[in-house]
């Protein structure tokens, strides 16, 4: 399966955000990072793929279907967004969130795969121990975690993640980053993170596109990006690329003097 | 195979507390029956429910006179109680949802107040929202400044920066707005007109019919499958308005679709028994304790607990007192409160953790 964005206006209201956008060929099973500063249109992007903001001018298709205009809640069959996390109080256990997340397109009845199937999104997650806790109890990284649990139940073709690691440690960073990995090598869907640590881009990412002020400025792979000058200039930092000890690639910033 | 046995301990889990919430939907249908047979049994002669039973069979099994009383005037009320009740808790169940906030309910929203105002122009004035209804003219002047006052909050939800708490605020703007109109009206009233206006607003069951019971329970009907119906998106818009609409609920439909809906269940119930404050909160928050927030099970739960909440009000309002029918807006309003206050602490806590 391919992702396909060409020449994506969007905005909201009058006021547009994403200006000619294009991403060519995004493949399953390779991790896109989108990159770029605060305000850059990544949530923007995420949401006119996901349909929840109606583009301007432009195609995006899912393979060879266009799914531009497609209408909602066909579109959630097909993409998956993850909205950036925020709490929330209600009283429903992990197991009923998930599901919930599950049966917004699979009918009214809850039937015995649709059960088979959040219990084995939560085993793969490593969350079954969690099942019955309610979500307004869990920790932050527990809730990210569940958040990205009720994306991926729906086994879409696409997931879009919006900063699934804000605001976690280092432990919950990337216990997320390679649970979204493992279900990449399973059912190769086509990934897009938008990501604000660049070393986490580095680490996991077989392609960062970096996004300024609703203009994409460079696609590639990692070495080549967090190589070039425009990054420092996008970020308003100094930046050097080098390579650790390790061989994983590493994004030395400080501020210009 | 301990991946196996998790899930089966998932899904077993799941279904023991889907079991768990049909015996308590069970046990609260219980004690409806129950409390509603006991309505109709208590009043200025007490009837035991054996008695009752039979009248219910065969009405004239015990004699014309405990037919009049029993299908003629207690029956009404009983089945006024329980409706409105029910009413009442699902229009507060479905507010709390769509505006995200557990103190949203038709009374806290200056419903009730407009509907009061409303029965306050056709007392005073004979003035008729809609002309030619005759002997209905109080309901459905209070009907109507209800259902306007459903369509303002509905309008506001539109508007841009205003969230969840701001909605409260509404609400007490609309409620002090039409408590000042009422107060006018109580001003140019005749003595006669006050005392009407202050019983009207004190809530009484009395003012049942079989044509109300109808009506009323003809809406229910209604409102109960298209409450169903929406079940997922409404529980998904629990866990957040962006959410819902990732995971494809158009959020902005629902949200007229059910207010629409609500408005409706609200500007009846209190249109029919005038101000009963605090049931739209008490039922919904019992319900949220006892079955949590899917709301296949919430919003059936809550009409139950509504109903049973109004049927227990009516049958303390004969039994304080003998021979006295205290008015059934007051007594809620004293169980309502500390309902309300145990919420605003909870909220608090929440928010603070």
């Amino acid at each position: 399966m391919t992702l396909h964005i060409e020449h994506l206006k969007a905005g909201y209201g009058k006021t547009e955000i994403l200006h000619d956008v294009s991403v060519q060929g995004i493949q399953g099973g390779a991790f896109v990072g989108l990159i770029g500063p605060n305000a850059s249109g990544k949530s923007t992007l995420f949401k006119t793929l996901a349909g929840l903001v109606t583009p301007m001018a432009g195609r995006i298709a899912i393979g060879d279907d266009d799914v531009t205009y497609l209408a909602r809640k066909d579109r959630a069959r097909r993409v998956a967004y993850m909205p950036q996390a925020f709490g929330c109080n209600a009283l429903l256990s992990v197991f009923e969130s998930v599901l919930l997340a599950l049966k917004q397109t699979t009918g009214w009845r809850v039937k015995s795969d649709n059960l088979d199937r959040v219990s084995d999104t939560l085993n793969a997650l490593d969350l079954s121990h969690l099942a019955s806790h309610g979500i307004a109890d869990l920790s932050g990284g527990q809730a990210q975690m569940v958040a990205v649990a009720q994306t991926i139940v729906r086994a879409p073709e696409v997931i879009l993640l919006d900063e699934p690691t804000s605001a976690l440690d280092l432990h919950h960073q990337l216990s997320i980053m390679t649970s979204i990995r493992n279900e990449m090598d399973r059912e190769k869907p086509v990934v897009m993170a938008a990501l604000h640590d660049l070393n986490l881009a580095a680490k996991f990412c077989d392609r960062l596109v970096l996004l300024r002020d609703g203009v994409i400025l460079a696609d590639g792979p990692p070495h080549e990006i967090l190589a070039l000058p425009e990054i420092g200039e996008t970020y308003r930092v100094e930046t050097d690329l080098e390579r650790t000890g390790r061989g994983a690639l590493y994004v030395d910033a400080r501020l210009p003097a | 195979m301990t991946i196996d046995a998790n899930a089966a301990g998932m899904r077993q889990a799941y279904a023991a507390q889907n079991a768990r919430r049909y015996a308590m939907i069970a046990i609260v249908f219980g004690l409806l029956v129950l409390s509603f047979f006991l309505d109709v049994a208590t009043g200025p002669g007490k009837y035991p429910l054996s008695t009752v039973f039979d009248v219910f069979t065969d009405p004239l099994s015990h004699g014309v006179r405990l037919k009049v009383i029993v299908w003629d005037y207690r029956l009404p009320v009983a089945i006024t109680a329980v409706l409105v009740g029910a009413l009442l808790a699902v229009a507060g169940a479905q507010m709390q949802t769509i505006l995200n906030n557990p103190l949203a309910e038709p009374f806290t929203l200056g419903v009730s107040a407009a509907a009061s105002f409303g029965a306050s122009l056709a007392i005073v004035l004979g003035f008729s929202v809609i002309p030619s209804v005759g002997p209905l003219l109080v309901t459905v002047n209070a009907f109507v400044f209800a259902l306007l006052t459903c369509g303002f909050i509905l309008f506001a939800t539109r508007l841009k920066g205003v969230g969840s708490e701001t909605m409260i605020l509404f609400g007490i703007a609309i409620f002090f707005t039409f408590s000042a109109l009422l107060a006018l009206m109580q001003y140019m009233a005749s003595e006669d007109q006050i005392a009407r206006i202050v019983f009207w607003m004190m809530g009484s069951l009395s003012r049942a019919s079989w044509e109300k019971i109808s009506l009323g329970a003809l809406l229910l009907a209604a409102a109960i499958p298209f409450s169903l119906l929406r079940t997922w998106p409404m529980t998904a818009l629990r866990i957040g308005e962006v959410t819902a609409e990732s995971m494809g609920v158009d959020v902005g439909r629902l949200r007229v679709e059910m207010l629409i809906c609500v408005s409706l269940l609200a500007a009846t119930a209190v249109s029919f028994v005038g101000t009963v404050g605090f049931v739209g909160l008490v039922g919904p928050h019992i319900a949220r304790l006892l079955v949590g927030e899917d709301q296949r099970f919430f919003v059936p739960l809550s009409a139950l607990v509504g109903a049973l909440v109004l049927s227990l009000t009516s049958l303390i309002s004969k039994s304080i007192t003998p021979g006295i029918i205290y008015p059934i807006g007051i007594i809620t309003a004293l169980i309502g409160v500390p309902v309300f206050v145990s919420i605003i602490l909870s909220t608090r806590r929440e928010k603070l953790s």
